[in-house]
């Protein structure tokens, strides 16, 4: 058996350094606490050194931010984040689900990794490990690995040594000689009383002899003297492969601008998106929530409270008038407090983890659907589902690429109206016109692939499927239905008008009387007639311009008997 | 000599690498694979319509474009090919479309309002990629709305769709794409049939009438203009260079049937009874 132990140094530090790549490698302090009483928790290495301690308050953390002799040298100083630790616990759970399903959470910076039988994928340990602190790189996080036989001297030697550390079965005590007392995690008291004996190291702990030990410590100390020799031996306690994806971010200042926002969205998608690939799954939702801030509005002037009123020119549009937020605010009756949260759902027609293509799409939903105030925070969570695994045909007819497809049909959806672009679909009714507009999917029937491979190749005259063939006459809607005015004769159309047009009725079929839906509202009740319409010619270039010139048509005029009006529904063309 | 000649088309073919495929290979930018376009006469005359083209069809009101449209559609989504039509004046009737064929799933249909939505709409289509077929119907806008269309419009959508897969069809009243159609077809529709149902309304005049069911009309389809010259099995030494000017002028007639598979024809049931 051999266990990795993967430990995450400065886990608090790291975790908001994850949401903020551009503070890697810069001394950062975290405070926590309730204003005014903010104090130190957690703080890296370099701003250890540059003289940050834990339990500092907020005033003394600040004077070391503008110390040091260069530009990057002063203490950055941010607000502890649990929201990012709790998704960078989630990202190291990941990360360890990548190499084994058998994981171990031990604690929110430490994880256990069952690598027994892995040679055969990934190598020997030393491989296995540099495997993990190259996909944690790309998941925003430093690690400490250590690689054992049991899974307490693993955990102790990864807190201990930084980097990668193999130990060889039965040299756990030599390994763990000289690693301090504290990275066995014991009691306050404990702590205290080896403190005042003198016992600093583990080797020094480890050379006690146990029954004395025993007296003074009681178990605990029997604990420590086993975990101090590497000799602790217990079972993995799995755990349960997790299929939510989410990542969160507060924000220190309400965003207010398009720009801003798709940036962070940006930097939360890449994370969501490097969680999703080291588990190899994809995305096949996303699901926004943005925590909005309140506003107010007594004279029913709608303003993000961060943004000032858009009275200067040139200043950049707030996000409420960048997305077209204002003249929607303006049009709608305006409630005392804005709602708390705003929620959207990206449905995806395939699984997909591009982040790049994700971040579009959400951007194109977010101008189409904006929120109605400036955002705090940030939600974003994926739906987890299997990769799409497709292979092209070389001799197939071109589809296209769903997620191409699906970047344009976003595209158009904010050009014409997403109520405006799909596949019809006809529905089971027999209300004239009737249909409704469903997600267009691209064709891939794979059992058609042979037939369509020879349409595709195959020359237009071998083709006889067009032979004996009598096309269907096709009909035109008009949307919305033309007003006209009808002579009758006899109770027939003789004489039209439409569009300011006179046409002679020379033959016709109908009436066609019809009616549904009286139950509802917009019940339906009319007589059809399908009409051949010779024109008067017209006289002017202009009016053969706007009213197309033709001399005669075939047109479906219906008469609505609740409106008591002519109508042509449309041409046959 | 012929080394040096050698030499130096290698380097000229090296600094064009990734712009040029291949220049010193001649391609004749006129042969098109052709489909078929669901109508037998409309393939005997202008071979089907041409792959990666931009094919014309234009005709006032009434003279049959939409049902040619609906007939391509048909066969090009009966061969599971993806299509799409963006609607310049939102006509299309998804009811007419399904009774002729056309497989409503796999058709993406874009509705628009105005010229603008409906030219960048094409743009972004035919930048997608993929489609079998692209259908751009301006066919109830007035003339001089497409008429003010600059050229340049539609010689970049012919230079989208070329050495693409895609057929592009453009529906109009009036030709406006000029040369950069590759097949303009013009259409005008013949009067329409009707028939009636004698054996209940001869003796009356009024019920006569009243009894009649469309049968459809015929469609004069005329090859305007034709730019398409069809691959050769048997390599470009044995191609006619006349084949497709003589193509233009020539003319045929189809007939279209009217939709019968609807209530109006179980309505007009027991009146034949």
């Amino acid at each position: 058996m051999a266990f990795a132990s993967i430990y995450v140094p400065d886990f608090m530090v790291q975790a908001v350094l994850r949401g903020e790549r551009s503070l890697c490698g810069r001394p950062v302090a975290l405070i926590d606490g309730t204003p005014p009483i903010e104090n130190v928790v957690a703080a890296n290495q370099a701003a250890s050194s540059a003289g940050i301690k834990l339990g500092m308050a907020k005033s003394q953390a600040a004077q070391f931010c503008g110390v040091g002799s260069g530009v990057g040298s002063g203490v950055e100083i941010r607000s502890r984040s649990r929201t990012q630790e709790k998704a960078a616990h989630a990202a190291l759970l990941d990360l360890g689900w990548s190499v084994s399903p058998r994981i171990e959470d031990n604690a929110p910076d430490t994880i256990i990794l069952d690598i027994s039988g892995l040679a055969s994928l990934f190598g020997d340990g030393h491989s296995i490990a540099n495997k993990l602190v190259e996909r944690a790189a790309s998941l925003g996080l430093l690690l400490h690995i250590a690689i054992a036989s049991r899974i307490e001297a693993a955990i102790h030697a990864a807190r201990g040594f930084p980097g990668i550390t193999l130990i060889p079965p039965g040299k756990e005590a030599k390994f763990l000689a000289g690693l301090p007392v504290r990275v066995l995690l014991p009691s306050i008291e404990a702590g205290e009383t080896l403190q005042r004996w003198g016992i600093r190291t583990c080797q020094a702990l480890g050379a006690l002899p146990v029954l004395q030990l025993s007296e003074r410590l009681g178990q605990e100390g029997v604990r420590l003297h086993e975990l101090a020799r590497g000799a602790s031996v217990r079972s993995l306690v799995l755990a349960e492969p997790g299929t939510v994806f989410e990542e969160e971010m507060e924000l220190e200042y309400a965003v207010a601008e398009l720009e801003p926002l798709a940036f962070l969205l940006g930097r939360l998608l890449d994370q969501l998106c490097s969680r999703l690939d080291a588990r190899s799954l994809a995305a096949s939702a996303i699901r926004v929530q943005f925590d909005l801030r309140d506003f107010v509005d007594d004279d029913r002037q709608v303003f993000p409270a961060t943004v000032p009123a858009p009275t200067s020119q040139g200043s950049p549009p707030a996000l409420p008038a960048a997305l077209g937020l204002s003249a929607a605010l303006n049009d709608q009756p305006l409630q005392k407090q804005a709602p708390a949260t705003y929620h959207n759902v990206l449905s995806l027609p395939v699984p997909m983890r591009d982040s790049k293509m994700l971040l579009k799409l959400l951007r194109l939903r977010l101008q189409s659907n904006p929120p109605l105030a400036s955002i705090v925070k940030i939600t974003l969570a994926a739906d987890s589902a299997p990769p799409r695994a497709a292979q092209g045909g070389l001799f197939l007819p071109s589809s296209p690429d769903p997620e191409k497809l699906e970047l344009t049909v976003a595209r158009l959806a904010n050009l014409v109206g997403a109520f405006n672009i799909g596949s019809p679909e006809l529905v089971d009714t027999y209300r004239p016109g009737e249909f409704r507009m469903i997600r267009f999917v691209p064709p891939a029937d794979e059992s058609k692939i042979a037939r369509r491979t020879k349409a595709a190749t195959e020359p237009v005259e071998q083709q006889s499927e067009s032979q004996g063939h009598r096309p269907a006459c096709a009909f035109r809607i008009f949307r919305p239905a033309l007003p006209a005015r009808v002579e009758l004769h006899h109770g027939c159309p003789a004489r039209i008008f439409i569009r300011g047009r006179r046409g002679k009725v020379m033959a016709i079929s109908g009436p066609w009387r019809s009616s549904g839906d009286w139950w509802r509202e917009d019940a339906w009740r009319q007589e059809e007639w399908d009409l051949e319409i010779h024109f008067d010619v017209c006289s002017s270039r202009t009016e053969r311009d706007s009213n197309s010139g033709m001399s005669h048509g075939l047109y479906r005029v219906y008469y609505d008997l609740t409106r008591q009006s002519w109508f042509v529904r449309g041409i046959y063309d | 000599m012929a080394a040096n000649l050698a030499a130096l088309r290698s380097k000229v073919e090296l600094a064009l690498a990734g712009r040029v495929p291949a220049p010193f290979n001649f391609r004749d930018r006129n042969v098109f694979p052709t489909v078929s376009s669901g109508i037998h006469e409309i393939d005997s005359l202008t071979e089907g319509l041409p792959r990666g083209a931009l094919t014309e069809i234009f005709g006032p009101p009434c003279s049959g474009r939409t049902s040619l449209l609906f007939s391509a559609l048909g066969a090009r989504t009966a061969h599971t090919e993806a299509c799409a039509l963006i609607d310049g004046c939102d006509t299309f009737d998804p009811h007419s479309a399904q009774a002729a064929g056309v497989d409503l799933k796999k058709l993406l249909w874009v509705r628009c309002r105005n010229i603008e939505h409906t030219l960048r709409a094409t743009d972004l289509l035919l930048q997608s990629g993929g489609f079998g077929f692209i259908a751009l119907d301006l066919g109830d806008l007035p003339p001089r709305v497409v008429r003010h269309v600059p050229l340049d419009c539609w010689f970049r959508f012919r230079r989208a769709v070329e050495n693409t897969s895609t057929i592009l069809v453009l529906l109009e009243q009036e030709s406006n794409a000029k040369t950069c159609a590759s097949l303009v077809l013009r259409l005008e529709a013949q009067p329409a049939g009707w028939s009636t149902t004698l054996e209940t309304c001869a003796a009356d005049a009024s019920r006569y009438s009243l009894a009649r069911l469309l049968d459809g009309f015929s469609v004069r389809a005329e090859v305007s203009r034709s730019r398409i010259q069809l691959q050769q099995v048997n390599g470009p030494h044995f191609r006619d260079p006349f084949h497709s000017a003589n193509k233009t002028g020539a003319s045929a007639v189809f007939e279209t049937r009217a939709n019968r598979d609807s209530l109006r024809s179980m309505l007009a049931e027991p009146r034949r009874k």
